[in-house]
C-alpha cells in the first residue's frame, strides 16, 4: 500500500457530531459531567442496562425458596405425622457427630456409622445425577416422609450440581463436594477399616493459618485423606486440610481434577504463602515420593524433607508450625520390590510389588487393615524470628531439622506402645 | 487542542467499540482508527485510516496527526481472522514492530497502551495457582497466539526502555466474554455438545467485555504505566461453565484431543491451538491485586457473573439449561407430594 487514505465515516464536521449515532448520544446523555463519565464511561445501551445481579438472582433463588419451602412443608408434616418416623428421626439424630448448619440432610449422617444405607445415597446425586432424580418414583412406595425431605434436599444438591451452581476458591476447592460426596466416600475407611486414633487435636489452631508437617507411607497417600478427614470430622473447628501435592499429581488425569477440587493445590512456596496468609491450615508432606515410594524394610525411618520450603513459607507467613506424626500407614501397602524399568516406561516415580500386588490383580488394591494413630504434636511458633528470618538458610535448617526430629521421635514412642500392627 | 489517539485493530468488535467510547470524553479531540480492513461498525466521528501497521505508512499518520496516545489493540487471537496462522504472526509480530518503530520516531507520543493477554503465562502442570504479574511462565509457548503475545510484550517492553519518557502500560486479559464478542472460548461454549479434557477440570476466569472496555479506557486517560493483569473476581471451573451454558460435555482422553481440535477446526467450527487444548486442560487463573491497588479498578462483573451474562444475551440454551432442570426436579417434587405415603400423611 503506497498511501493511507484518510476516510471520515460519519459526521465528518464537528457541529454534526450530536447526529453522529445513538450510541454516542447515550453516553453524553449521562449528564454532561465529566467527571461522572469518568467514572462510569460505558455506554448504556438498552440492553446494556442489565445489572448483573438480576441477571443470577432470576435463575437460581426462586426454586431455592420453592425447594427450601417444600422440604420445610415435608418437614412441618412429618413433624404432626404419626409416631413411626419421628421415632426413626429421634433414634438417628444422636448419631450425627457433627450437627453443622451447612450440611444437607441426605448426606448429614456418618456414613461411618451406617456404611450400608447412608453411602449409596449419598455418592449416587455425582456419580448418576440424572438417575438420582429418577429415584424418587421408585421410592414413592418408601412412604416416609423423612424420605421426602431428604429427596427434596438431593434434588437440591443434584440441580446445583447439573447447573454448575457451585462456589469454588480460586484454588478450585469445593467443600460441599469435598464434604458431602468425595469423603462421605472413604468416611467408611477411616471409621471401620483403618479405626482411626486422632490424638492431639487440640494442638491444631481452630482459626487462623497454621502449617502441618507430616510423614508420608503407604504406597498411596491414603494418610493425607485421613488426615483430612481426621480434622474435617474430629477437630472442634471442622477445619478443612489444604494440602500440597507434587506436579505428578497435576498432571495425572483424574487425579489432577480430584485433588483440585478437594483443596489440594501444587507445593510451590507461591501457594503455600498465599494459602497460609488467608488463614488457611495446610497440610505438607516434605518427604514426597521417597517417603511414600520406600521399601516396608525402611517403614518409619523418615527420608529427607525436601529442601526446607515449607519452613521459609510458615516463617513468611508467621504461622505455627503443626508436627503430625501418622502410625499405620507404613502398613497397608507393604512394598517388597519395585519394577523400576516400568516406573520408567510409565514415567512414574515407583511401580510398587506387594505380597498381593501385581499377583492378585485388582484384589491387589485392597489395603491390609492395620490400626492407625494420627497424633498431632505440640506447635513450633516462626513469628518471634523476625524479618528475613526466611532468607536465612541456617535458621530453615535448623528448624527443618527440629520439625523432622519431633515427627522421628513421636512415631518411634507411638511404636514402642502399639500392641500389634492391627490392634 | 485535546489529545490525538490513535487505535489500531478498530474493525474488529472490541477495537470499534474503545472508539466509540473514546469520542464521547470531551478531553480527546481527535481519535484515529486504524486497521486493515473496513470497520463493520459506525466508528461515530473517528478518523478510519485503512493501513497495515506492518506498512511504514503508519509512522506518517502519527507524525501528520501528532498522535499522542497509541492503544495497540491488534494482536489477533486466532488465524481464522487472519487468513492463515503465517498472516497471523505478521500482523502480530511484524506489525507490532512497525507501530513501535513509528512511535519511537515520534516525539508526540506520551503514552501507549498494550492490549495484551493471560495467555503470556501458558498453561502447565506445574503452574502455581494464581499468577502475579511478575511470576514467569514455567513452560513458553511455542506457538500460536501465546507465542505472539509474549513476542509482542517483549518488543514493548523494549520500547519502553528506549522512551522511558512515553508511559507505557500493558493490560493482560483474562479471556473475554459478553454479549457481543466472539472469541475461540465463545465459541467453544457455543458447541452443541462440548468437548473436554478426561479427568482435567480447568479453573477459569473471564472479563466481561464491558469491564475490559473500561479498564481500556482507564488506562489510556490515566498515566499508570506498568503491566496488569485484568480478570473478573473468582474463578470458574471449565464443568460448571459448560452446565451454566446449559451444554452437555463429552470428555475425550487427553492423546486423542490434538486429533479432535484438528477436525473441528478442519470444519471451520471452533478454533483449537494447541495452546488452547493446554488451557482446557491445566487452566489457569491470575492474581489481580495490582488492577485494584495501582490501577484502581473494581470490575462490575464477577467471572460467573460476566458468565452468565454472556450465557444469557447470547442465547445460550441447552438440554441442560436451569431452567429445564429446575422444571424437572418441580416434577420430581410434585410427584413425591402426591405419593400415596405423603397422601396418607397429609390426612392424617
Amino acid at each position: 500500500m503506497p498511501d493511507a487514505r484518510v476516510i471520515p465515516i460519519g459526521g465528518g464536521d464537528r457541529p454534526s457530531r450530536r447526529a453522529a449515532d445513538a450510541v454516542a448520544a447515550g453516553a453524553s446523555r449521562a449528564g454532561g459531567e465529566r467527571a461522572r463519565r469518568r467514572r462510569s464511561p460505558l455506554i448504556d445501551d438498552s440492553a446494556g442496562s442489565v445489572a448483573p445481579p438480576t441477571v443470577q438472582s432470576t435463575g437460581d433463588e426462586p426454586t431455592g425458596d420453592a425447594v427450601e419451602a417444600a422440604s420445610s412443608a415435608s418437614a412441618a408434616s412429618s413433624a404432626s405425622s404419626a409416631a413411626a418416623p419421628t421415632g426413626a428421626t429421634a433414634k438417628r439424630s444422636p448419631s450425627r457427630r457433627r450437627p453443622r448448619s451447612g450440611r444437607g440432610a441426605a448426606a448429614s449422617e456418618p456414613a461411618g456409622r451406617q456404611p450400608d444405607s447412608t453411602t449409596p445415597a449419598s455418592g449416587e446425586p455425582t456419580t448418576r445425577p440424572v438417575g438420582a432424580e429418577a429415584t424418587p418414583a421408585a421410592a414413592a412406595a418408601a412412604e416416609l416422609p423423612e424420605w421426602e425431605r431428604k429427596i427434596a434436599a438431593l434434588l437440591a444438591f443434584a440441580r446445583r450440581r447439573l447447573t454448575g451452581d457451585v462456589q469454588v476458591d480460586e484454588f478450585g476447592f469445593d467443600p460441599e463436594l469435598t464434604d458431602k460426596v468425595l469423603l462421605a466416600l472413604v468416611r467408611p475407611l477411616y471409621e471401620r477399616y483403618f479405626r482411626v486414633e486422632a490424638r492431639g487435636l487440640e494442638n491444631v489452631p481452630a482459626e487462623g493459618g497454621a502449617l502441618l508437617v507430616a510423614n508420608h507411607s503407604g504406597t498411596i497417600p491414603l494418610d493425607s485423606i485421613m488426615t483430612q478427614i481426621a480434622l474435617l470430622d474430629h477437630h472442634p473447628g471442622h477445619r478443612h486440610l489444604r494440602m500440597l501435592g507434587a506436579d505428578l499429581v497435576f498432571s495425572t488425569p483424574i487425579v489432577s481434577e480430584l485433588a483440585r477440587k478437594t483443596g489440594t493445590t501444587l507445593a510451590c512456596n507461591a501457594d503455600a504463602e498465599r494459602l497460609l496468609n488467608r488463614g488457611e491450615l495446610v497440610g505438607v508432606w516434605p518427604e514426597g515420593f521417597k517417603g511414600i515410594g520406600k521399601p516396608f524394610a525402611e517403614r518409619y525411618k523418615l527420608q529427607r524433607f525436601g529442601r526446607g520450603g515449607f519452613v521459609s513459607a510458615a516463617l513468611r507467613a508467621g504461622v505455627p508450625i503443626v508436627p503430625c506424626s501418622i502410625v499405620g500407614a507404613e502398613e497397608i501397602y507393604p512394598i517388597i520390590g519395585n519394577m523400576k524399568t516400568l516406573a520408567r516406561l510409565l514415567g512414574l516415580p515407583y511401580v510398587p510389588v506387594t505380597p498381593t500386588f501385581p499377583w492378585l490383580g485388582p484384589l491387589g488394591a485392597i489395603p491390609l487393615p492395620s490400626k492407625w494413630i494420627i497424633e498431632f504434636g505440640e506447635p513450633i511458633q516462626t513469628d518471634g524470628y523476625g524479618l528475613g528470618a526466611a532468607d536465612d538458610p541456617m535458621l530453615v535448617f535448623n528448624l527443618t531439622d527440629q520439625v523432622r526430629e519431633t515427627i522421628q521421635h513421636t512415631l518411634y514412642r507411638l511404636l514402642m506402645a502399639r500392641r500389634s500392627i492391627f490392634f | 487542542m485535546g489529545r490525538v489517539v490513535m487505535v489500531t485493530g478498530v474493525s474488529r468488535y472490541l477495537g470499534g467499540r474503545f472508539t466509540q467510547l473514546l469520542q464521547a470524553d470531551p478531553d480527546i479531540s481527535r481519535v484515529i482508527g486504524v486497521d486493515v480492513v473496513p470497520p463493520k461498525a459506525d466508528l461515530g466521528d473517528a478518523e478510519f485510516v485503512r493501513a497495515d501497521i506492518r506498512n511504514p505508512v503508519i509512522g506518517k499518520v502519527i507524525a501528520q496527526a501528532e498522535v499522542d496516545t497509541v492503544v495497540h489493540m491488534a494482536v489477533l487471537s486466532t488465524p481464522l481472522d487472519a487468513g492463515g496462522r503465517a498472516t497471523m504472526k505478521e500482523i502480530n509480530v511484524i506489525g507490532t514492530m512497525q507501530l513501535l518503530a513509528a512511535c519511537q520516531k515520534a516525539p508526540s507520543v506520551r503514552k501507549l497502551v498494550v492490549k495484551s493477554s493471560t495467555a503470556v503465562y501458558g498453561s502447565s502442570p506445574r503452574d502455581p495457582a494464581m499468577f502475579t504479574e511478575d511470576l514467569e511462565p514455567n513452560a513458553l509457548a511455542r506457538s500460536g497466539y501465546a507465542k505472539d503475545s509474549v513476542e509482542v510484550e517483549g518488543y514493548v517492553r523494549g520500547f519502553a526502555r528506549r522512551r522511558p519518557d512515553v508511559a507505557v502500560t500493558t493490560l493482560r486479559f483474562a479471556n473475554f466474554v459478553g454479549p457481543k464478542v466472539r472469541t475461540p472460548l465463545t465459541q467453544y461454549f457455543s458447541l452443541p455438545v462440548v468437548p473436554t479434557v478426561l479427568g482435567f477440570d480447568p479453573r477459569m476466569q473471564f472479563v466481561h467485555e464491558r469491564d475490559g472496555l473500561e479498564v481500556l479506557w482507564r488506562a489510556t486517560l490515566g498515566d499508570h504505566g506498568g503491566t496488569f493483569n485484568i480478570a473478573g473476581d473468582g474463578v470458574m471451573l471449565l464443568s460448571q461453565a459448560i452446565r451454566r451454558a446449559g451444554r452437555p460435555s463429552v470428555p475425550l482422553p487427553q492423546p486423542a484431543a490434538p486429533w479432535i481440535g484438528g477436525v473441528l477446526k478442519r470444519l471451520g467450527v471452533a478454533d483449537f491451538s494447541p495452546e488452547q487444548m493446554r488451557f482446557l486442560a491445566y487452566g489457569r487463573v491470575v492474581d489481580t491485586s495490582r488492577m485494584r491497588d495501582v490501577l484502581g479498578f473494581e470490575p462490575r462483573y464477577s467471572t460467573r457473573e460476566a458468565f452468565d451474562d454472556f450465557v444469557a444475551r447470547q442465547g445460550l440454551h441447552g438440554p441442560l439449561s436451569a431452567d429445564t432442570v429446575e422444571a424437572v426436579e418441580r416434577t420430581v417434587l410434585d410427584v413425591v407430594g402426591r405419593s400415596p405415603g405423603a397422601r396418607e400423611v397429609t390426612r392424617a
